[in-house]
């Protein structure tokens, strides 16, 4: 009896707990990757098709690399991701994004750039990747001081 | 203590739209201060916009978004009076949310 009650209460705690904690989760790995490369093996991006429904507005040149100005979308329909990579920064992995039913696949966020470099947007959709790359030429870098 | 947010959900053309502003150093933990030590690592790593109690967006985030950052999501369609909840939690545990009806 006991038994079946701890069973119950286990597969409770992990049917409840587990989703919790996805939520919070942070893919430390992808964003601790140095190369852009590693970031979206880890995220399990392979292979990407450039797409011209996927829309990066940024500015040509932006004067202060610490906040620069980005609009992304996506017009594939079904996307269910975007994530954000400057290729030169640090830690290229700026941002991901995943949109549930309810979401348009639409972010505006201003970001820091190091320097000079390509920006990336990579969307999900029907578990097919697509791309598009946009390069925005920094004065001031915005990571150190 | 988690600085204060300001959010605006206001009703476009069949969408709605969500702008909200965090309050966050968001240090990359390569800056210097004055007196020359690095200031460590303090960023926002989740954000969640939650639609009447159902989240529609999850986000993770870098130390590469900018110092209070302020995002623009859009939501489909909507109406007057839908609750959007908007929470961050950042690399040392502190957290805040801010709640909002379309307008």
């Amino acid at each position: 009896m006991n038994c079946i009650r701890r069973a119950l209460i286990a597969a409770l705690v992990f049917g409840v707990v587990k989703p919790l904690a996805a939520l919070a989760a942070w893919n430390k790995e992808a964003f601790g990757a140095k190369t852009a490369g590693d970031a979206l093996k880890t995220l399990g991006i392979g292979s990407a098709t450039p797409s011209t429904d996927l829309s990066i507005d940024a500015p040509q040149i932006a004067e202060n690399g610490a906040v620069v100005p980005l609009e992304i979308s996506s017009a594939i329909p079904g996307t269910t991701a975007l994530t954000v990579i400057a290729d030169k920064n640090p830690f290229p992995l700026i941002a991901r994004f995943d949109f549930k039913e309810g979401a348009l696949p639409f972010v505006k966020v201003n970001v820091k750039m190091g320097e000079t470099s390509d920006v990336r947007v990579l969307a999900e959709a029907g578990g097919k990747h697509y791309v598009a790359t946009k390069e925005v030429k920094v004065t001031i870098g915005g990571c150190g001081g | 203590m988690p600085g204060p947010m300001k959010m605006r959900a206001t009703l476009g053309q069949g969408f709605t739209d969500v702008r909200v502003l965090m309050t966050h150093p968001m240090e990359t933990g390569q800056r210097k201060d004055s007196d020359g030590k690095l200031v460590p690592l303090h960023f926002i790593q989740n954000v969640t916009v939650k639609l009447n109690g159902r989240p529609v967006v999850e986000a993770q985030i870098s130390q590469a978004v900018s110092r209070n950052p302020v995002f623009s999501f859009r939501l489909k369609g909507g109406a007057k009076g839908d609750k959007i909840e908007v929470s961050w939690l950042d690399n040392q545990g502190e957290s805040n949310s801010t709640e909002a009806a379309v307008a």
